[in-house]
């Protein structure tokens, strides 16, 4: 405790403030030399070097929409519209077709993610009767330098592989025709 | 042939306190950003990479040069085009200069010259550091008024307040030191401070003027208007002298600020940390106190001075960042007052001491 009056000089406040953050630089100083020379535990930051590391995701995590694929290939969707009326983001264009197998009534021409507009609310994946949409991919480094290159057509969204353990992912970011390098 | 040889050595020293300043000042980023990071518990800048090799990001000065070379200059249309331009470099000039008279090492003699290692011998070496510090003033000023810009004037004008009570104060403190050591020669200075209080202690500024030291490191960060005392622009909040600026004038100015640190931390050792000196070593090698002695040819006890003064020199800007990291900003209030009423009057009451103790001392 120091007194009002050594107080108004500053003094004791920054000799302790400055010993504290000292303790900081060499304590972590310490930690990185020894992390340097062959102690991989010895980490002197909290800090996680992003790209190149990453922490696990969760498997609840919403990421990048895919369409998941029948036996053949061609997408589960029947578009029937309902996470187009769903997303509250209004970021699903359907085009409905008709399917060549007359058990199957439907199947989407187009159907294009506007991500720019997305919420990841996971709203269409919960409104589809099908299971034809999942958010499982575990991509989340998609961005573009256009409007345009930020929607994922039925194509781009077919191709993609649900994420591994860790919510590593197991497909490339499909990259929009349109879009720059 | 003397001739070109005397300029070639006087060229010599130049070069060398030059480059030891500049490169000082261009790594001080890095060295901001790696200890601010390792302080907080982060790893700091490390992505800036040359075929793949990083060097524990060294090479991010180098790029944010890069960027500021080749960013636009704007200059706003209702500026005042000569000293807007002028601004930058006057902060710089005399930030630069400034550390032409701190010395690096004692004579040296070789083939039977004497060459001072210290950029310009000047007996008034100490006022000739004052000097150009203040001059720094000027161009923090010209770029506040220059700028067209009201904020940009308060800013300078803060900026000019600050500035002064701090010299004031440094002024003051600095004269104690003068007094014991009875030279305004900065050479002088740093060969008595070899001298040994009782025959061991050695007589370093800080031992005989413990309190003036206190004073001038705090006007010297006040002086460099860094945290805690960057109320003439605080990075995020405040807009300061400098707003209209861009490019490499902008860096100019962050660059004065890094120059200054190391001429007050040059300054710090100078007066106060024995210079060049090291503890026990004499022209001749080392002799302990306890007697132990090891003779040590010139060029070696040479080497030894210089790597002295460098070691502490990086070790006070490592102080210095400590203080700039660690404190949070003073409001401006509580700077004019601590500089006017705390530091300036202190420095007053360690001259009277100093004078005091001196008269006592010579009595005894």
């Amino acid at each position: 405790m120091t007194s009002r009056g050594a107080r108004r000089f500053y003094l004791p406040d920054v000799v302790s403030g400055v010993a504290l953050t000292a303790g900081h630089f060499f304590r972590n100083m310490g930690r990185h030399l020894a992390h340097a020379f062959g102690r991989p535990g010895a980490r002197g930051a909290v800090t996680i070097q992003y790209p190149e590391e990453r922490r696990p995701y969760s498997p609840r995590l919403r990421t990048l929409h895919r369409l998941v694929r029948r036996e053949d290939g061609s997408p589960r969707c029947v578009a029937c519209m309902m996470c187009e009326t769903v997303c509250p983001a209004r970021c699903i264009y359907i085009v409905a077709d008709e399917h060549p197998n007359p058990l199957i009534e439907k199947m989407p021409s187009r159907f294009d993610i506007d991500l720019g507009k997305c919420v990841f609310c996971g709203y269409c994946v919960e409104a589809c009767p099908e299971d034809a949409i999942r958010m499982d991919t575990g991509i989340l480094e998609f961005s573009s330098y256009s409007r345009a290159g930020m929607v994922y057509t039925k194509e781009m969204l077919l191709s993609l592989e649900p994420a591994g353990p860790d919510g590593v992912p197991r497909s490339p970011i499909p990259i929009p025709a349109d879009r720059k390098p | 042939m003397s001739t070109a040889a005397d300029l070639g050595i006087a060229f010599g020293r130049v070069a060398f306190v030059m480059l030891f300043v500049l490169n000082l000042g261009g790594l001080l980023t890095w060295v901001e950003r790696k200890q601010s990071a390792i302080m907080q518990d982060r790893i700091g800048a490390n992505r800036a990479s040359i075929f793949g090799l990083r060097l524990m990001g060294l090479f991010h000065p180098l790029a944010d040069a890069i960027k500021m070379l080749t960013k636009e200059d704007f200059r706003p249309a209702r500026a005042d085009r000569f000293l807007f331009g002028l601004a930058p470099f006057v902060s710089v000039f005399f930030a630069l200069v400034a550390f032409a008279s701190i010395p690096f090492g004692d004579t040296l003699r070789v083939a039977g010259r004497e060459i001072p290692l210290q950029a310009v011998t000047l007996n008034v070496g100490v006022l000739y550091v004052f000097a150009m510090l203040s001059l720094g003033v000027y161009g923090v000023m010209m770029a506040g008024w220059s700028s067209a810009n009201n904020y940009a004037l308060l800013g300078g004008q803060r900026a000019a307040a600050l500035m002064i009570s701090a010299e004031v104060a440094i002024g003051a403190s600095i004269m104690g030191v003068i007094m014991i050591y009875g030279s305004l020669n900065m050479m002088e200075i740093v060969r008595a401070q070899g001298n040994h209080l009782w025959g061991w202690i050695p007589m370093w500024g800080i031992v005989t003027q413990p309190l003036a030291f206190v004073l001038f490191l705090t006007a010297g960060i006040a002086a460099t208007k860094r945290i805690p005392f960057d109320m003439p622009e605080g990075e995020s909040e405040i807009i300061g002298y400098f707003v209209e600026y861009s490019g490499m004038k902008f860096g100019m100015f962050a660059m004065a600020d890094f120059l200054e640190t190391v001429v007050i931390a040059g300054m710090t050792t100078s007066l106060f940390l024995g210079g060049w000196q090291v503890p026990y070593l004499f022209a001749d090698g080392f002799r302990f106190p306890w007697g132990w002695t090891l003779a040590l040819p010139h060029l070696a006890v040479t080497v030894l001075q210089v790597g002295s003064f460098v070691f502490k020199v990086v070790l006070m800007i490592f102080i210095l960042m400590l203080i700039r990291w660690t404190l949070p900003r003073f409001r401006y209030d509580q700077a004019m007052r601590l500089g006017w009423l705390g530091l300036f009057p202190l420095s007053i009451l360690n001259l009277v001491l100093t004078g005091g103790v001196l008269l006592l001392w010579e009595r005894v």
